[in-house]
């Protein structure tokens, strides 16, 4: 129970920090994605997201923070098993099912719906 | 014609719709929360009744989050989420997917590959690009500090 309340505040105050920023510098919705994946990964290599992934569960790995975060522990966990190389196919590889999954069910998606007029 | 500068700040001023900082950190507190307490509900209902891996369940957890907000996206109902809750519906994976499945909808009549197949990308290619990159940097930092003696390997 105690899991489900941490991921609620935690994923709500990651949300509202970030709606500060989208108020204050009227940043788009593409650069706030970029930024919060670039930012996690960063986190992540300071070794500071995981240790927040194993406390507030979903409330940190939900958020695109997560997601970087996922970036480096797949390029991390890479290279400690092959070397170099594992720079460069680690971070695909841990989030290949997110962006799959994203762009499969964003391309059925666009099959089944059309494309809705401004009101 | 010329406007003072003061006046025209003046005005901007007066015609923006002015919105309570708080009120708008409020909703997105809430639907954030309620969107990551769905991912969470649904990791722990996987790792409790079906004995799942807790690494398992989050990737099935997020697989089950983008197919949501691909639907909610093409019943119109996303972008009114958005439009509410601000932030609390962009910065989780959700937001994430509604940027991919909106654009591809919106430019389906271009065609599959000019249409669907370019915009799909729109902003999923920024976020893929500079991810993979910051994260190929980071490893490269990190394996420098490896061969330096620094770091652990």
């Amino acid at each position: 129970m105690i899991d489900v309340v941490k991921a609620f505040v935690i994923g709500g105050l990651i949300c509202a920090l970030v709606q500060i920023l989208l108020e204050r510098t009227k940043m788009m919705p593409g650069r706030v994605m970029v930024t919060l994946v670039v930012s996690g990964a960063i986190l992540g290599w300071l070794g500071l997201y995981q240790p927040f992934v194993e406390w507030a569960g979903a409330g940190a790995s939900v958020p695109l923070l997560g997601f970087g975060n996922t970036l480096w522990k797949g390029v991390s966990e890479s290279l400690g098993e092959e070397g170099f190389l594992g720079i460069f196919k680690g971070g695909l590889t841990a989030s290949a099912a997110g962006i799959a999954g994203a762009l499969i069910f964003g391309y059925l998606g666009a099959l089944m719906f059309r494309p809705k007029m401004k009101n | 014609m010329e406007l003072n500068k003061d006046a025209y700040n003046q005005y901007v001023k007066g015609v923006t719709p002015q919105r309570s900082l708080w009120a708008a950190m409020g909703k997105a507190f809430v639907t954030g929360g309620c969107i990551c307490t769905l991912g969470q509900l649904s990791v722990m209902g996987m790792t409790t009744f079906w004995g799942m891996e807790k690494e398992t369940a989050m990737t099935w957890a997020q697989l089950e989050l983008i197919l949501l907000s691909v639907l909610f996206t093409g019943w119109n109902l996303y972008p009114k989420l958005v439009k509410w809750g601000g932030a609390g519906a962009l910065v989780p994976i959700t937001g994430f997917a509604n940027s991919v499945v909106a654009p591809a909808v919106e430019y389906k009549d271009e065609g599959q590959v000019f249409g669907i197949g370019c915009k799909i990308f729109t902003i999923a290619g920024p976020v893929i690009l500079y991810g993979i990159f910051t994260s190929w940097v980071l490893g490269i930092l990190y394996w420098i500090g490896q061969m330096l003696g620094w770091l652990p390997v």
